[in-house]
């Protein structure tokens, strides 16, 4: 089968893709070494590998973004030259990017259309795309209003409107990139049946992603990538999490975290009826309580997006709000924002984003490893000089402490990898002793090994008394860590569990917004 | 250790390479208009490094263009681009002669410098304090603001000089002389004073302090608290207001102190060349400014550098249009034009063939 058989479908038993020793470099860093990869056709295919392992790079190839160093991809038994995105739909290849790629402003229908219009008017592509979703609609539950404008849609929804688009586009292999990190569960589950149906009606699916539960639940064969290397192709149904997790580290790795029973001491945090507003006058919290003790975990769950960012930013003083913040039954000054008054008031805070706010990505590590405290006076000389000998120290033995790679101080941030990154910013705020730790989705971005040791230092601090806010968009990670869970909705509190009694099946219903009735179960007394 | 070296082509070859480039191509120029470019060269270079009157006048203007464009340099480590550099520099020659016709009868230079970089460092902050202020707490443009407040502070001049400051009975817009005692001391007096012979040049003490104030900037950004915040809000206004760096305070701190800079080169023109408060004091340094900030990639040194081929080029570009009828005074402007294009705007024309070339040799290395 060299595709010169003539024949623009080949044989049955031909694979959907099959890629020949892929290599792709980006300057010293090998993304992809000589990956051999088949995917069968009719079915769902996973990719697991950690962050940076060089599954992205592997999808960008062949759905024409890279040209690879070396390497064949043949598509359906035909060897394909894939240049660009054109190509790759020409040959049947359809992508859902991570973050969507879709004109707000549009309806739903012109933004199926754009690009595959295929006339100077409109009215004709249109009226054939509304036709075509509503076939597509009933046959795998794609349901999408056609005439609804995107912005307005749910996350959920806007990631049908890009299944759609790549189906409307003829797609018979479908790749999805970490489509289920913005969804709940229910539209998780939504979404892996919508690809079963695909897969029933004979389409080929490839799922990237790093959950190995989603593999478990909806792959029939997953492929292993590790630092750019294809480690090993196999069927689900003969493995397991355990091994796969083993395969993408490349040693063993413990899935739960240890931890012991929390013993919860006096109130660290109180927060009462806080509320925030954002510039376009939008209510984003909408007067929410709670409160969090020394020694205990509150994890904050929720679809992201419903009000935990802004919790953060005034917590970490970096955006006003109105309401009580009591600190150690002190009251706080929460009408400006003020990220040093925050830090005196012995908050630390590990925020969401650590590219656009933990750090700044042109300093080097030690420039970052003392940033929001560089007014301390033991990094300080007299003239508002910096002491730059303490801060070298400090970031050396961090480095070391917490095995940063490269262990070079002088490396700007931007040069560490997004675990390495994530490292920096947590030694230089778990380091500064904080009363109170507020940390925003640790392990985002970062990989299996890192995941593991930022858990256990979350947990160690947990145990020596701190009282710490854990928002996190994974459920998974939230019932693994926190003591108790608040679910928010909407800019609201949704309800508050304590972790050991509740699953993961109720707090998807309270992300979704099914709120308390009785509240019953909103712990009054904790235990001494 | 490749870093380095990498650090190293970035910050010397490219440039380098930047300006010969810039040179090539007005040396086409100079061929299409029918003379010889290699003489032309000759002549440029000649004129302004090959007579110690030559490099006075380099010096001189190098000295003002030090200052305006550590100044540029300073606000745009803080992600502001002020070019208002012109109209600071404009008031702070009012606030220098404010002070030196103020003091006593024949006062000392020695007690009259420090009173005058206080009145330019002061008035040139504060003409830059507005534009700071409203872009701080209101959002308007610093570019914006900067370049009307470069109108006023002409028309403030001009209104001074006719109608304050005048001398009775004088017929052109100045000031009356500050007198001899309150000059700053020539170079050729100083030099001479030791020993060394020196052509009469304007060069005069405040290149000096044109050093001095390189170093000074240096050590503000790359060494200080201050400098360590203005370059984390120039590089990410999020992660600075995440570090608890107030923006509002960051930006009046950077733009006050390019206001100052850009006010010590009044020291020069004002207080050491023409003694005297004058209309064109400037003379477009504030812009020229501009230029030398980006060719010397904001950094003091490279500031520095580029100030002084910049002087080579005005000294240069005279002697050239004096020497060669057929080259204008608006032919050096092409030639300044093309020096800011290629080293400036085209900067990775060459940087992007070079770095691949040079991961190419690495790798073959390896």
């Amino acid at each position: 089968m060299n595709g010169d058989n003539g024949t623009g479908r080949p044989e049955t038993a031909a694979p959907a893709i099959e890629l020949r020793g892929i290599s792709k470099r980006f300057g010293p860093v090998r993304a992809n070494r000589d990956v051999c990869l088949t995917v069968e056709a009719g079915e769902i295919h996973g990719i697991v590998g950690e962050n940076g392992a060089g599954k992205s790079t592997l999808m960008e190839i062949l759905y024409g973004f890279y040209a690879a160093d070396a390497g064949q991809i043949v598509v359906n038994g035909v060897e394909t030259e894939i240049p660009d995105s054109q190509a790759a739909i020409a040959a049947g290849i359809g992508m859902v990017h991570q973050h969507f790629k879709l004109v707000e402003t549009f309806t739903v229908l012109e933004n199926v259309v754009l690009g595959a219009e295929d006339g100077v008017l409109l009215r004709p592509s249109l009226d054939r795309a509304r036709a075509l979703l509503g076939n597509l609609a009933q046959e795998y539950e794609l349901e999408v209003d056609p005439d609804a404008v995107v912005e307005t849609l749910s996350v959920g929804l806007q990631q049908r409107v890009e299944i759609l688009k790549a189906l409307y586009r003829n797609a018979d292999i479908l790749i999805l990139d970490e489509p289920t990190g913005v969804l709940t569960p229910s539209e998780a589950d939504h979404l892996f049946r919508i690809l079963r149906n695909l897969r029933n009606q004979g389409k080929t699916v490839l799922l990237i992603t790093h959950k190995l539960r989603e593999i478990m639940d909806v792959t029939d064969s997953v492929s292993v990538m590790r630092r750019g290397e294809m480690k090993a192709t196999l069927r689900t149904e003969a493995t397991s999490p355990e091994e796969l997790a083993e395969l993408m580290v490349g040693r063993k790795v413990l899935l739960s975290v240890e931890k012991r029973p929390s013993t919860p001491g006096e109130i660290r945090l109180d927060v009462e009826n806080l509320s925030v507003t954002d510039k376009t006058g939008v209510a984003r919290l909408k007067g929410i309580s709670f409160s969090v003790r020394s020694g205990e975990i509150l994890g904050v769950a929720g679809v992201s997006g419903n009000g935990q960012s802004e919790l953060l930013a005034v917590l970490g003083g970096i955006s006003p709000g109105t309401g009580q913040i009591r600190v150690r039954g002190q009251t706080i000054d929460i009408s400006r924002a003020d990220g040093q008054a925050r830090r005196s008031d012995g908050i630390a805070h590990v925020p969401e984003d650590r590219q656009r706010l933990g750090l700044v990505m042109a300093f080097a590590q030690w420039e970052n490893a003392v940033f929001g405290y560089h007014a301390a006076p033991a990094y300080c000389r007299q003239l508002g000089l910096t002491n730059r000998r303490t801060i070298f120290e400090t970031a050396d033995t961090w480095i070391q402490k917490y095995d940063v790679r490269p262990a070079n101080k002088n490396l700007a941030a931007s040069r560490f990898s997004g675990g390495n990154q994530q490292k920096i910013v947590i030694s230089r705020e778990f380091e500064r002793n904080p009363d109170i730790l507020i940390v925003g989705q640790p392990t985002r971005g970062v990989d299996i090994g890192a995941i593991e040791f930022i858990h256990r230092q979350i947990i160690a601090l947990r145990d020596a008394g701190k009282a710490i806010l854990l928002v996190s968009v994974e459920l998974d990670e939230i019932l693994s860590l926190s003591d108790r869970v608040a679910v928010m909705f909407d800019g609201r509190i949704s309800g508050e569990r304590i972790t050991a009694d509740t699953d993961e099946r109720e707090l998807g219903l309270l992300m979704a917004g099914m709120t308390d009735k009785g509240g019953s179960r909103t712990p009054e007394v904790l235990p001494e | 250790m490749n870093e380095q070296a990498h650090g190293w082509i970035r910050l010397i070859i490219i440039p380098l390479i930047n300006l010969v480039l810039a040179f090539f191509v007005s040396g086409l120029v100079v061929l299409m208009i029918g003379e010889n470019p290699f003489r032309a060269l000759q002549i440029l270079l000649t004129g302004a490094l090959g007579s110690s009157y030559g490099i006075g006048y380099t010096l001189y203007y190098a000295t003002s263009f030090t200052f305006t464009g550590l100044a540029v340099a300073i606000a745009f480590h803080a992600s502001l681009f002020n070019i208002g550099g012109e109209g600071q520099a404009g008031v702070a020659g009012i606030g220098v002669a404010v002070v030196c016709l103020s003091v006593v009868g024949n006062t000392h230079w020695v007690l009259v410098f420090p009173l005058a970089i206080c009145g330019a460092g002061l008035a040139g902050a504060a003409w830059a304090a507005i534009p700071a202020y409203l872009q701080a707490t209101r959002g308007s443009h610093v570019v914006i603001t900067t370049i009307m407040f470069n109108f006023i502070a002409s028309a403030l001049l001009v209104y001074l000089l006719v109608n304050v400051l005048k001398v009775e009975g004088s017929m052109s817009p100045e000031s009356r002389k500050f007198g001899e005692t309150a000059r700053l001391p020539f170079m050729h007096d100083i030099m001479g004073g030791i020993g060394i012979p020196l052509a009469r040049t304007p060069l005069n003490l405040s290149f000096l302090l044109a050093l001095v104030c390189t170093v000074l900037t240096w050590v503000l950004i790359w060494r200080t608290r201050l400098g360590y915040e203005i370059r984390a809000f120039g590089q990410s206004e999020s992660a600075a207001v995440y570090a608890g760096i107030s923006p509002v305070r960051i930006t009046m701190a950077a733009m006050l102190l390019s206001g100052g800079m850009a006010g010590m080169m009044a020291l020069n023109t004002v207080m050491g060349e023409a003694n005297r408060l004058v209309l064109d004091a400037v003379q477009g340094a504030g812009f020229v400014g501009i230029a030398v900030a980006l060719i010397g990639r904001s950094h003091p040194v490279g500031v520095l550098l580029a100030a002084i081929l910049f002087g080579m080029l005005y000294q240069g570009g005279a002697e050239l249009a004096f020497e060669m009828p057929a080259i204008s005074r608006e032919m050096i402007v092409v030639i300044q034009a093309l020096v800011i294009l290629f080293t400036g705007a085209l900067e990775n024309l060459v940087r992007f063939p070079v770095e691949g070339l040079l991961r190419r040799f690495e790798r073959r290395a390896r």
